[in-house]
């Protein structure tokens, strides 16, 4: 090329004698013909090509941040996904329960389903899966027992008798089982006799009944509200839906004596003996939640933060309603923290008042003395105040020896247990017949409601948290996606779809452990450190590590773009004004 | 709240089995001393020990039920399986030399050391877990304990208390010099002690009075210990100490008469209720029958005599859970009066103390030194010596010099484990006989090693610190001692176990040094940016403008003159 060009050179240094074919070939020239500023231009390209092809992507590759893959779209249909609860019920109806037409028309199953309204775009359906039969020769010799309690001792042990199941027995209208006044019975396992109806379309009526047994049974509107929370419309939550403890692996329960005057008493409470006789055979029942573990302490000197009013009709102490949220939190520094796991802790305090402020009672809002001398705080326990009999101070002798009857006191704080744990005493229609519960204090069917409330309370944090991840970190592109995090944020994804199918195949027990394996992983995702390691990098940093070197070099760059471009364009007019 | 009628039916029938009447005797009990002793500069040491014990293995299943043991110490030995634990928080230096032997030294900063069960697989994991939640517990900076400060001395730390093995490999020690103990330290500590700080002797415990002291050292040391003199089971021990020195001098407008009131602002006004025993003693041992330089007040109603770190000491004992000790008026402010006041130079200095020191010039070698004292007139006596030196400062063991009356002493044990960079630190222990009367100095080159910039404290400037060196030896007693029960001697002769009555443990540290390490200017990374990337736009910039420039011939200008010549031509 080099050499083509030389003539070129060599004709266009030939002085010209007409001055205006000089002036037009000069601009020609240095438009397109002059090879040193067509080498110079090229190079100028050059660079800004280099720049544009290699630095940039080269920049672009060493100060990006690792963001691994995350599973969007799933995440977002997540949110306004339909959750379907099949609650799957057998009802057996016993010989002469349903008139003889109805009973050969039996369908095998029927379906209800009926819409809970959310506030949020996810959809919730309760599924009630009744499955009809006649009952076997088995069933029907239990039912000639003269009590409801020896006749459900009697009954052969159902074939599926799993989490979440119910088994409802039609017994005849006329059957002397259930007193006259009562339409029903629920008894502690997962077993409900209804009285049938020998009236035209006996189905459809008997069908209202057993769905109304089945429902207040397992997924009642309280279950869904303790469950649900803020997501229900306003008008269904009240502020006693707030009181259970949020869901969780597992529970520390700590009861602490408090002892505030160690000089007059001398407190003893029988805590190993209630622990075993109470409270574990209670929580054993729970084990399905989640893992309890509990230990007791004595605490010396510990004040409450109140000081109670002298009541002088009554010459006792009392604390009222008011002043009982300051009683918690001087006390609390007190109790110890857990050390050593990080399950939500619940305390029951059993709090002996010094002998200068006793008796001592706690009076509710209405100026009442409240009977059980206790009172509880959402999620965190309970408090009771024993009050030590006054006969005891007429001795000499101080210490007083007190020795803590420990059944009202296990009775109370047993039923806070319930309360905190969301089990609240069930409230039924009044022609329904509550059978006691057994030993250890808990009805079959009131830990599968349980059950049911944690599995939508799961579902419904993993949704919230994995949509607030998404949305996170969909938001701020500074954060780091370790593959770690992705991987947690996928089985978190997995198992909750995996959870939302067992749920609609009416696999409580499945349903339950996938949410929860569906909360540690997303709990993980959310709560990893490594999310937050270039968070906090600012802009203006970047900018001053990347000045020094980026404006001396883009700036020539710039510059020669700009003057090509100028120089093109002014070259263009002048061969346009010429010609 | 109405509890529901059925649980009450179903509580009531279960009622048989649970009532157990409460006349077994308790399970654990609380044992509390104070002991103030003035020491030969004049000032004044309180060292209080709150001794709980606790009959019960606590094991990592089932339920736990706690009385006086803290519930928080007692979770974390059984979840970490801990054998031992002792922790200790001090703020100070105990000088040795002119304070004498203390009951129990610790170093300044804090110090955890940590003995796990030989159940436990991973022993780091448990450590660092340990150390995290200690440090939650008590607010101090425990969790920046790592493999770089953590050693696994073979000969220093035993076990204190009752042990099966002693496989060092379950052995973690470590010290942070740079802590500083203050309030928020001592809160949780408080806390900690049945009677938190509102009866009996811990009402002393005001901070305020604490911090303003020349040394203040807390401590927490578990250990189980025999239950009985069959040693069949086990019980756990929870000892809290507290040891403050007061500078009476300054304190006491130059007099160095002292009193609980002026000392701690506070006097005693009951026992704690929960403990069986709650002593004072008072250290009247100058105090010689034919020659009164002191006088206490009120009298005590008993004295105690005894063999104490190697001599023969007398103790005022009041015993707060005696009415008549508060019998003349409602509290009990103690009072000590000097009538005499002997010099510092005709005490007795201790048999051993040791110096440690920096030497060397500039900022790349330097020089570790320990000088070691036996001062006594005619016994030796072998130390064990422990000392922990971080990876940053790299040794020379070629360098190692221990000298004695200017004669080499060869140890006769020596474990050396050289440190990784930002892994470990070096660990070296050498047994070293002292001989009687001697001077011992042992030495070793170090060199001061590059950091990387993220490395440097906060203040780098200020220097890094070394941990002290450690010093556990067995000192031969001046007087002979008697054996005495290990279960009714008052605490603070109880902490070591004795093997035999004529030498007693010491264990001493040193000051922790403060070497500087080369400090860049911590802006250089941005001016190093700077720089290169003007060197980098300088170049290119030259090469760019070499590159794109275009040159033309140009015609040099005929000048007016040259015109006419040409024309005239």
């Amino acid at each position: 090329m080099a050499e083509g060009r030389m003539p070129e050179r060599a004709r266009l240094e030939r002085p010209r004698g007409d001055r205006g074919d000089r002036e037009r070939n000069q601009a020609l020239a240095a438009l397109t013909l002059d090879p040193e500023k067509i080498r110079g231009k090229h190079a100028a390209l050059c660079f800004a090509t280099m720049a544009v092809m290699l630095g940039l992507p080269l920049w672009w590759k060493t100060t990006e941040t690792y963001r691994a893959a995350l599973p969007y779209s799933q995440i977002g249909h997540l949110d306004s996904m339909l959750l379907r609860l099949r609650v799957p019920v057998s009802v057996v109806f016993i010989q002469g329960s349903l008139p003889i037409v109805d009973q050969q028309k039996l369908p095998f199953t029927v379906v209800n389903e009926r819409d809970v309204p959310l506030k949020c775009k996810m959809k919730l359906k309760c599924r009630f899966q009744l499955a009809y039969r006649m009952a076997g020769s088995h069933e029907e010799k239990a039912f000639k027992k003269d009590t409801i309690e020896e006749a459900e001792a009697a009954l052969p042990l159902p074939k599926e008798d799993t989490l979440g199941s119910l088994n409802i027995f039609v017994i005849p209208e006329k059957s002397s089982l259930l007193p006259k006044d009562k339409m029903s019975y629920i008894g502690p396992k997962r077993t409900a006799f209804v009285r049938g109806t020998q009236v035209r379309q006996a189905l459809t009526v008997m069908g209202q009944r057993i769905l109304q047994v089945a429902q207040s049974m397992s997924l009642t509107d309280e279950v869904l509200a303790a469950a649900l929370g803020d997501r229900l419309p306003e008008d269904k939550v009240s502020l006693d839906k707030r009181r259970p403890l949020k869901s969780s692996l597992g529970y520390e329960i700590t009861f602490s004596l408090l002892n505030p005057d160690p000089k007059s008493h001398e407190v003893h409470w029988d805590i190993e003996g209630a622990v075993e006789n109470y409270v574990q055979p209670f929580l054993s029942l729970l084990s399905v939640v989640g893992n309890f573990s509990m230990d007791s302490q004595i605490l010396y000197y510990a004040m409450l933060g109140v000081t109670p009013r002298f009541d002088a009709a009554s010459s006792s102490y009392t604390l009222a309603a008011y002043s009982l949220p300051h009683v918690i939190n001087p006390v609390e520094a007190r109790l110890g923290s857990r050390a050593t796991s990080l399950y939500p802790v619940i305390n029951f305090l059993l709090y002996v008042p010094e002998r200068a402020h006793s008796p001592l009672y706690i009076q509710d809002k209405d100026g009442a003395r409240v009977a059980t001398n206790a009172f509880h705080s959402p999620r965190w326990g309970g408090i009771m105040v024993y009050n030590v009999d006054p006969s005891a101070y007429n001795t000499t002798k101080y210490p007083v020896k007190v020795d803590v009857d420990m059944v009202p006191v296990m009775e109370v704080f047993l039923s806070q247990m319930r309360l905190l744990f969301g089990i609240p005493p069930p409230q039924m229609p009044e022609n329904f017949l509550l059978g006691d519960p057994p030993r250890e204090g808990l009805r079959s069917w009131e830990v599968d409601r349980l059950v049911w409330a944690r599995t939508v309370e799961n579902v419904a944090t993993v949704v919230t948290t994995l949509t607030s991840l998404a949305e996170l970190l969909d938001k701020i592109g500074n954060i780091v996606i370790k593959d770690n995090v992705a991987s947690e944020v996928y089985r978190a994804v997995d198992a909750i779809q995996e959870a939302v199918v067992e749920l609609s195949a009416g696999n409580l027990e499945l349903a339950f452990r996938y949410s929860r394996e569906a909360v540690t992983s997303s709990e993980k995702a959310f709560f990893d450190p490594s999310l937050l390691h270039l968070l906090y990098f600012p802009d203006d940093q970047k900018f001053a590590i990347y000045i020094p070197l980026f404006l001396p070099m883009a700036v020539p760059i710039f510059l020669s773009m700009i003057k090509i471009i100028v120089e093109n364009q002014k070259a263009r007019k002048d061969i346009e004004k010429v010609d | 709240m109405a509890a529901p009628l059925v649980l009450h039916l179903l509580l009531a029938l279960l009622l048989g089995s649970g009532g157990r009447s409460g006349a077994e005797p308790e399970r654990d009990s609380l044992r509390e001393e104070l002991v103030l002793t003035p020491l030969p500069s004049g000032d004044v040491s309180a060292t209080f020990q709150f001794r709980t014990r606790w009959d019960s293995e606590l094991q990592l299943e089932g339920v736990s039920h706690y009385r006086l043991f803290p519930k928080v110490l007692g979770q974390l030995i059984s979840k970490y399986s801990v054998q031992e634990l002792h922790l200790s928080l001090t703020q100070g230096f105990w000088r040795t030399r002119f304070w004498g032997q203390p009951f129990l030294q610790a170093p300044a900063g804090a110090e955890l050391w940590v003995w796990f069960q030989d159940s436990v697989v991973d022993v780091d994991k448990s450590w660092k877990e340990l150390s995290n939640i200690l440090s939650g517990i008590f607010c101090a900076s425990l969790n920046f304990i790592d493999s770089t400060n953590t050693v696994t001395p073979t000969a220093s730390f035993k076990p204190l208390g009752l042990a099966n093995g002693t496989n060092h490999h379950f052995l973690r020690y470590a010290v942070l010099p740079r802590e500083v103990v203050c309030t928020e330290n001592l809160t949780p500590w408080k806390k900690l002690l049945p009677c938190s700080s509102k009866a009996g002797l811990s009402v002393l415990l005001k901070a305020e009075r604490l911090f303003h002291t020349s040394y203040h050292s807390q401590a927490v040391h578990i250990r189980p210990v025999c239950r009985d003199a069959h040693c069949v089971s086990v019980s756990w021990e929870l000892r809290q100490t507290l040891t403050v020195v007061f500078d009476a001098f300054t304190t006491g407008q130059g007099k160095k008469d002292w009193s609980l009131f002026r000392m701690f602002s506070r006097t005693i006004t009951e026992a704690c209720p929960l403990a069986s025993q709650s002593h004072i003693y008072v250290d009247i041992s100058r105090n010689s029958q034919e020659n009164e330089t002191l006088e206490v007040s009120p009298p005590p109603t008993s004295t105690y005599q005894a063999v104490v770190l190697g001599d023969r000491r007398t103790y005022a004992v009041y015993d707060l859970l005696n009415p008549a000790t508060f019998s003349g008026s409602r509290s009990l402010n103690l009072q000590l009066r000097w009538k005499q006041f002997q010099d510092i130079g005709s005490q007795l200095v201790p048999f051993l103390h040791a110096q440690r020191y920096v030497s060397g010039y500039g900022l790349q070698k330097g020089e570790l030194s320990t000088v070691l004292h036996n001062t006594h007139p005619y016994r030796a006596f072998p130390v064990l010596l422990l000392e922990t030196v971080p990876w940053y400062l790299r040794l020379y063991v070629h360098t190692l010099a221990i000298t004695t009356k200017g004669k080499e002493n060869k140890p006769s044990y020596i474990h050396y484990q050289p440190a990784q960079d930002r892994l470990r630190p070096h660990l070296l222990e050498m047994l070293i006989q002292l001989p009687a009367n001697s001077v011992t100095k042992v030495s070793i080159q170090f060199e001061r090693a590059l950091l990387k910039w993220t490395e440097y404290t906060p203040d780098p400037n200020h220097g890094f610190y070394v941990s002290p060196s450690v010093l556990s030896a067995l000192v031969p007693n001046l007087v002979g001692a008697k054996p005495a029960n290990w279960e009714e001697s008052p605490l603070f002769s109880t902490m070591f176990p004795v093997s035999d009555s004529s030498s007693y443990f010491v264990r001493l540290y040193t000051e922790p040094l403060l070497v500087n390490l080369p400090t860049p200017d911590f802006s250089m990374p941005y001016n190093v940016i700077c720089l290169t990337c003007t060197v980098v736009a300088v170049c290119y910039g030259s090469f760019y403008n070499l590159l794109t420039r275009t040159f033309h011939l140009e015609e040099p200008k005929r000048s007016r003159l040259v015109r006419i010549a040409v024309k005239n031509k």
